[in-house]
């Protein structure tokens, strides 16, 4: 199945400049798969969005359509073909 | 001569530069990259490589996490190595939060980087991907080192550095907190500590083995050691033989957190007292450096140049340094984003720059 990446203005340096990504996974794909995608595909993005365990950065969000993963089983969140996933800064920081 | 002086900032990196180190052009934030989003990333330590010149900044960004960026040519433009330059093999179940120091070895190339949680990390490319040193990280007391109020990190790394008189390369000195201070003799492969005299108010045994809140040691060039401790300064010839002293005799507070030795002279020591483990603030709220020129048995103010009135910032813990330059300079910022200057032979300070975010760490350099 396919699903679309949207990435925020600060992490388009680390995708080639792309604001929304195609990416191609398996039918039962969940959240981490997804990513796993867009990370082979743009290996610099990785360490942006995870820590050195896979942990998602406390202050970015992914959303998966209307829902933000935390509250959808996070990484293992299930991913619907055709669905938007997108990434976002969090309110935070100053 | 120019002396280029590093700043790192709670939000941001900006450098200074000098020809006679009392008036200075500032510049900065710099852009540590195209998007901007590290150029406001909070910079906890700096390198300036002495075999290179190229700087070294490990920055934490509060969205993106932490890395390493360089310059090469003295901070007009920043790079990201490829790969992410610091990171946990995967069966330690660390992750990097941020880096705490770097410090340079004296084989080509050969950087090490000290981070949060307790970590050394060694790079043999001038610090574009750096490995940890396992030995450390694997060592029996770990599970009884925990974080200090700033995090667990270990904030201080010396090359070679074990005593007086005992410098190798395969020996190096490190420091955490909590943890205090940690030795090898072969090159990593094996730590011991070195903690003997050194206080922790805060645990039963009040002189353990290990588990002191150290928050920076300082070394002079023939190895003598300054320690600012969580409450206490001390001074040691030989860490793991004799120990450390206490020497706090004319200081307003044996609390604080930076400490720099002098270049040149082993009984020379600056150090910047911070009022009481609860209130974290000069003492008397008066900003001041404090001298010993006799390897710690007095201390003098040095307040010329500083600000007289009331001033709430203090000195973190690798927010002081030494140019290291025949006649030597020092630096120090503030958490209220104060930088000062003063060289050896006239001792007073001359401000860099003012009202720059909180100063977390500061290194300088002749260039």
């Amino acid at each position: 199945m396919r699903v679309t990446v949207h990435l925020p203005g600060l992490l388009r340096a680390d995708a080639d400049g792309a604001a929304h990504v195609p990416v191609e996974v398996d039918d039962d794909a969940r959240l981490r798969g997804v990513l796993d995608a867009l990370t082979r595909r743009y290996p610099g993005l990785d360490r942006r969005i995870r820590d050195d365990r896979g942990v998602l950065r406390r202050y970015v969000n992914v959303f998966v359509g209307e829902d933000e993963c935390r509250g959808i089983g996070g990484l293992d969140a299930p991913v619907p073909d055709g669905a938007d996933v997108r990434l976002l800064p969090s309110v935070a920081g100053g | 001569m120019t002396y280029l002086l590093v700043i790192g900032t709670r939000k941001g990196l900006f450098t200074a530069r000098s020809e006679d180190r009392r008036a200075w052009e500032v510049i900065g934030p710099h852009r540590l990259d195209a998007a901007d989003y590290a150029s406001m990333a909070s910079v906890y330590a700096v390198g300036i490589d002495p075999r290179s010149g190229r700087i070294l900044a490990g920055a934490e960004s509060s969205h993106y996490g932490p890395s390493v960026w360089y310059s090469d040519d003295a901070g007009s433009t920043w790079h990201e190595p490829d790969a992410a330059p610091i990171v946990f093999p995967e069966d330690t179940d660390g992750s990097l939060t941020r880096v705490w120091q770097i410090a340079f070895g004296e084989e080509p190339g050969v950087v090490y980087a000290g981070v949060e949680p307790h970590a050394l990390f060694r790079s043999t490319d001038g610090g574009l991907g750096f490995r940890l040193m396992r030995a450390l990280w694997d060592h029996p007391h770990r599970p009884e080192w925990f974080p200090g109020a700033g995090g667990g990190a270990i904030h201080t790394v010396l090359p070679g550095l074990l005593a007086s008189g005992d410098r190798s390369p395969d020996g190096m000195t490190v420091a955490m907190s909590t943890g205090g201070v940690y030795q090898t003799r072969d090159a990593g492969a094996n730590w011991a500590p070195a903690n003997r005299g050194v206080s922790a108010v805060f645990l039963p045994d009040g002189e353990p083995e290990f588990g002191q809140c150290v928050h920076k040691v300082a070394a002079a060039p023939n190895g003598v050691m300054y320690l600012q401790n969580h409450h206490g300064v001390y001074r040691s010839a030989d860490p793991a033989g004799e120990g450390w002293t206490a020497v706090e005799k004319g200081l307003p507070s044996n609390f604080g957190f930076a400490v720099v030795a002098h270049p040149r002279r082993p009984e020379t020591a600056l150090n910047f007292p911070v009022l009481s483990q609860e209130v974290h603030l000069p003492p008397g709220n008066r900003l001041g450096a404090y001298r010993t020129d006799d390897g710690g048995d007095s201390w003098r103010a040095m307040t010329e140049g500083l600000p007289q009135g009331p001033y709430f910032g203090i000195v973190l813990r690798d927010a002081a340094c030494t140019d290291g330059a025949d006649v030597p300079g020092f630096y120090f910022g503030t958490r209220t984003g104060d930088v000062y200057a003063a060289t050896d032979d006239r001792e007073r300070w001359h401000q860099v720059a003012a009202h720059l975010p909180d100063v977390l760490c500061v290194r300088a350099a002749e260039v």
